[in-house]
């Protein structure tokens, strides 16, 4: 008390922390939980939530669970927690679908390798960057190859992808390949050449006007009419191609929201400096529209990998379709909520990263030139 | 009544006279229109090298739009524009070869919020001039060092102040080594305090004998450093005169009107 009294000569006062109660963890708790009466009503409303939902869940999923069983029957004998034995019992069909088991290495290494191959992608500061993309470009046929075989691998049909691996092979390939699919048709849709602009603009709105699981329809049996007979067109392939340009039409909105964000006077900076049009695509407004469309970007990314599992619909047996074949196993029946958890978890860790990577991305291209 | 007296001559004048090897700007009978409004009206004007003008007037009176026309930021729908021997056509190759040669100020800087100051400077010589990375970096810092702002080099735009963000569009349009430099209204954006310092390196500027032109309210400016000032209203240039007869003997009615609420306050 006598110390925050005390009166000091003009120009000598020092830095002084603040008093107690307004620093730290009680100003946290005190300006966000108990702020008012209503407020703090509702936090040990929330308390009491929480306590009523949590514990059930956790015996559910941890205490009483069961890891070791061969049966529906067993687990239930043993207790009436979560039968986690099923799930780890499945656990190869879920990943890998019906990749041959003596392959599966290969499926673990491409993944492994394109963690590797995501870094140079994502993070600037590594060192090597430059090798590290030019690794990442080659990627892809790397990934295609050990996945597909041929040339001393042994050749896998694509019809034997499944789980986990076939949602992660088509969001990836959606992913990488829609946003610059999706960039060059909202440079497109804003081009001033009248035939870019206007087959730019029927593309983007096709394909918004129309469900995925309609293209995946046309992809899966229609394409077959067009194709001249005999002709043999993978449908995975097929289904790639429809989810990627799905996308992309998706990405391509979202980009020109970018683009017209930019201010006028930034093209006609680059103009008046004699960038050429790409140049100054690429050197100042995409940098900038890209930066502003970062959620819109990753929302579709999300909203891509969970679409994934329609291709359920068309015969392909993904994580969600192996989980039900699973299902209909009389020795596991109705263990559902077991296996729907379980692929929930697979989503939400994948979708959450994409959503974490987008704030980091955010908050890193923030810094510098905050207004 | 001496109205389009006045109007003619200088319309008229220039057109005859043989272009000279001295002139960078020859703007030959040049219309333009947005969509049906006819901006710019028969424009006449030849700019020599080293010459200093300042382009003033009302607005709305197709000012700003008759410089941008000389970079081809807006397009011109007849007459001829020829800039250091180049015409202005529809050839894109020609656009770029002026667009290097013209640089641009303007009045909202437009900076680019990426890039730091220095990248700024040194964008344009890197892939329009293909200088050198490390050659680029040192004309830029020589030039921020002639604009006062060398300590922001690594700084982005928006940390900067109204006036330093003006001073380093200029030292931008400078790193390329232009034979001309155009400037649209650069102190129009700024706070007062902050009109001195951008007039002071544009007056720097001048000394130098760059060949400017500039849409600018500061009549201050013009009085110390145009050569000629060209009053323009309704889309034509009404008058044009050296910046004392300018301003102590204007020949037109509308002149007079401008000059007076201009200065009159």
């Amino acid at each position: 008390m006598s110390e925050a009294m005390q009166n000091y000569v003009p120009g000598t006062h020092p830095d002084m922390p603040p008093p107690v109660g307004q620093r730290g963890v009680a100003l946290w708790m005190r300006k966000n939980l108990f702020s008012s009466w209503i407020n703090t009503f509702f936090t040990l409303l929330a308390i009491y939530f929480l306590y009523l939902i949590i514990p059930p869940i956790l015996n559910w999923a941890v205490f009483d669970a069961v890891l070791e069983a061969s049966s529906r029957q067993e687990c239930r004998a043993i207790s009436s927690g979560a039968c986690w034995a099923f799930i780890s019992e499945r656990l190869n069909n879920l990943v890998y679908g019906r990749y041959p088991n003596t392959e599966y290495w290969r499926v673990n290494l491409a993944f492994v390798m394109m963690l590797i191959a995501l870094v140079p992608v994502l993070f600037d500061n590594v060192p090597g960057r430059k090798y590290g993309l030019i690794y990442s470009c080659a990627y892809p046929f790397i990934a295609a190859w050990l996945l597909l075989g041929g040339f001393g691998l042994m050749p896998v049909d694509t019809d034997e992808f499944g789980g986990m691996m076939l949602n992660t092979v088509v969001g990836v390939t959606g992913i990488a390949f829609s946003l610059p699919i999706g960039i060059l048709l909202a440079l497109g849709r804003q081009s001033h050449l009248p035939i870019v602009k206007s087959l730019s603009v029927c593309f983007i709105e096709f394909i918004r006007g129309v469900p995925l699981i309609t293209l995946l329809f046309v992809a899966s049996t229609m394409l077959n009419y067009f194709l001249p007979p005999g002709v043999q067109f993978d449908l995975l392939l097929r289904v790639l191609i429809m989810v990627t340009l799905f996308a992309s039409g998706y990405i391509a909105e979202v980009v020109r929201g970018g683009l017209q964000a930019i201010p006028k006077g930034q093209k006609e900076a680059a103009d008046s400096m004699g960038l050429k049009y790409w140049q100054a695509m690429r050197l100042i407004i995409l940098p900038q529209a890209l930066k502003i469309s970062i959620p819109g970007i990753v929302n579709t990314f999300i909203g891509l990998f969970k679409d994934t599992t329609l291709v359920l619909i068309i015969g392909l047996l993904d994580v969600l379709g192996m989980g039900r074949l699973s299902l209909s196993d009389s020795t596991w029946n109705g263990l559902s909520n077991e296996m729907y958890v379980s692929i929930a978890c697979f989503f939400f860790i994948a979708c959450f990263s994409m959503s974490r990577y987008s704030i980091y991305l955010e908050g890193k291209l923030d810094k510098g030139y905050k207004r | 009544m001496g109205e389009t007296e006045a109007a003619e001559t200088v319309n008229k004048a220039p057109i005859q006279s043989a272009a000279s090897k001295d002139d960078l700007i020859e703007i030959i009978g040049m219309h333009k229109w947005y969509g049906d409004f006819h901006v710019l009206k028969d424009i006449n004007l030849r700019v020599k090298k080293g010459e200093r003008i300042v382009i003033c007037g009302p607005s709305g009176s197709g000012k700003s739009t008759m410089i941008r026309c000389i970079n081809r930021l807006e397009e011109h729908q007849k007459g001829q524009i020829i800039v250091d021997g180049i015409e202005l056509t529809n050839d894109l190759k020609q656009i770029d070869a002026i667009r290097r040669e013209v640089g641009m100020v303007f009045q909202h800087f437009n900076l680019f919020p990426h890039l730091t100051v220095l990248e700024n400077c040194t964008l344009g010589p890197i892939w329009v001039r293909q200088v050198p990375k490390d050659q680029a970096e040192a004309t830029a810092m020589e030039y921020l060092n002639k604009v006062k702002i060398p300590e922001q080099a690594h700084k982005y735009p928006g940390q900067l102040s109204g006036g330093q963000q003006q001073r380093v569009a200029i030292a931008r349009s400078l790193c390329m080594n232009p034979r001309i430099m155009l400037f649209d209204e650069p102190t129009s954006a700024l706070d007062p305090e902050m009109i001195k310092e951008v007039l002071d390196t544009m007056i720097e500027l001048a000394s130098t004998g760059m060949t400017m032109l500039c849409v600018t309210h500061e009549m201050g400016f013009a009085k110390t450093v145009a050569d000629r000032v060209i009053f323009m209203d309704g889309g034509e240039i009404i008058e044009e005169n050296e910046p004392n007869e300018f301003f102590n003997n204007p020949q037109h009615e509308r002149t007079k009107l401008f000059l007076s609420q201009i200065l009159g306050h």
